[in-house]
């Protein structure tokens, strides 16, 4: 580990205006990747820390049909929110899968969305091969074992997984994410917000150095649509998932009028299965429908000897969640 | 108004660590799990895997349950910090810890601090609502000797569900 030096940032601006201006500052919010890929597994080495916990970025507001909440809120206060458990239920859903109590007390919701991949091969800095790390080195996961690994979006260059629960359902209800950088604020719907390895997998946002996401905007879900979030995994509770999905369904009179549906564990980027939507918009919810959808969620996958069980894992994901947020199946 | 920096790589902080006030004057680096066994000498908060997998190093944080191995010492000052230490109440165990010996909610011991400090944060979370709810709750603690039956059978005690 490299020592670093430590700042307490003052207010929003002058944070930006510091880590714009130094290429080895990094933001430090919750730190539970941060401080883990640092401290102990030397993989990411800032030079100087710039502590934002202290800034006015904290809390949970409703305008409209929209749930406003600041980066620095944690998973805990968001997943106790009466208005996500009411409107947008799938996502108290997924922040609960996620990590554990001690974790979801400490880890922001901005920091979840910049959470660094659970891929062995990139925590671990014995291992060179890693193009996320260090570009054009190679990547061991495509000869090593690979388990935990991406079947969408990924490449040659890279099949590690985006590890969030929470970013799924997000991506299917189009959340927003609001941006302050140097050159002035903006935001970006999170579906545009990843981008794909192709041959850059250490690129893995749209962010600029010294941006700082200051608010994820969420639409909340028309009255009378169902939701549900479905983790698949090696253990019961606190581990990554194999395979997730998000569904949300509004069914009059048998008819799917809309669905969203994204997936988790499966893509390089938190996965919105658009093809899927299209063949469950306008169809009739049942079982034929859902086997539809789940063919086309995962077309075209990108598999080695250990991930290949994972594209029959994720349509079966696909078709339960669905069966039950449709109550098909309870 | 500005940043607050810290040019030399230690820095000075205040943690009130069960009820006291503690100043330091530590590395930037020094984690909250060092601080307190390193420095202050409150060697009950235990180091198992260091790396926010295990949850031997739970220690509540203005209340909250966290991992201490994942915070820096320099995040906490001026805030509150429990350890396993400071459950006890003029020489009488918390309820949390009376119910875990009544139970034989352990086998080595060592994750036992950090079991104790989930469960009583657990209890304040009001998620001991059925054994299925305390195991959820309480699985970002991990027992290698597998004592987890004993340990629900305290929690579940130590919210007054014992008879069921």
């Amino acid at each position: 580990m490299r020592p670093f030096e430590y700042v307490r940032a003052g207010d929003a601006a002058a944070a930006v205006a510091l880590v714009s201006a130094d290429p080895q500052a990094q933001y430090l919010a919750g730190g539970t990747t941060q401080i883990d890929l640092m401290l102990k597994d030397g993989v990411i080495a800032p030079e100087r820390l710039v502590d934002i916990a202290g800034l006015p970025l904290r809390g949970v507001s409703r305008r409209g049909d929209t749930l406003c909440v600041g980066t620095l809120t944690t998973m805990a206060v968001l997943a106790a929110d009466p208005v996500v458990a009411g409107r947008i239920p799938f996502v108290r859903e997924a922040l609960l899968a996620g990590a554990s109590p001690q974790l979801r007390n400490m880890a922001t919701i901005g920091g979840n969305l910049l959470q660094r991949t659970r891929c062995r091969y990139f925590r671990d800095a014995d291992v060179t091969a890693c193009n996320k790390r260090t570009p054009g080195s190679g990547c061991a996961a495509m000869r090593g074992p690979a388990r935990m690994h991406a079947i969408l979006g990924a490449s040659a260059h890279c099949i590690a997984v985006h590890p969030s629960d929470l970013c799924v359902p997000l991506v299917a209800l189009d959340a927003v994410v609001d941006i302050e950088g140097a050159g002035g604020s903006r935001s970006v719907p999170l579906t545009q917000f990843y981008v794909l390895p192709g041959d850059r997998p250490d690129i893995e946002n749209v962010l600029e150095h010294g941006d700082l996401i200051t608010r994820v905007r969420i639409p909340l879900l028309p009255a009378g649509t169902r939701s549900g979030y479905l983790k698949v995994r090696d253990r019961a509770s606190y581990e990554f998932a194999l395979t997730s999905a998000a569904a949300a369904l509004l069914i009059e009179d048998g008819t799917i009028v809309q669905a969203r549906l994204a997936l988790g564990g499966v893509g390089t980027v938190p996965w919105r299965a658009r093809e899927a939507e299209e063949i469950l918009n306008g169809a009739p919810a049942n079982d034929q429908t859902f086997h539809a959808a789940a063919g086309a969620a995962i077309r075209d996958p990108f598999t080695v000897p250990g991930t290949a069980f994972k594209v029959e894992l994720a349509q079966r994901t696909i078709i339960r969640i669905l069966q039950t947020v449709s109550g098909a199946r309870s | 108004m500005g940043n607050t920096h810290f040019a030399d790589p230690d820095i000075d902080l205040t943690l009130r660590v069960n009820g006291c006030e503690r100043r330091l004057h530590l590395d930037s680096c020094r984690t909250l799990l060092d601080a307190l066994r390193e420095d202050l000498g409150l060697t009950g908060t235990k180091k198992g895997c260091d790396q926010g997998a295990c949850g031997a190093c739970t220690v509540l944080l203005d209340g909250k349950r966290v991992l201490s191995c994942l915070v820096l010492a320099a995040q906490c000052d001026g805030r509150d910090v429990t350890t396993i230490e400071g459950l006890a109440r003029d020489g009488q165990l918390h309820p949390v810890q009376e119910a875990f010996i009544r139970n034989d909610g352990f086998q080595c011991g060592y994750c036992t601090p950090g079991q104790i400090m989930s469960a009583v944060a657990l209890l304040e979370e009001g998620r001991a609502g059925s054994d299925e709810e305390i195991r959820e709750f309480m699985s970002g603690n991990l027992c290698r000797c597998g004592a987890y039956p004993n340990i629900v059978a305290a929690i579940r005690e130590a919210a007054g569900r014992e008879g069921e």
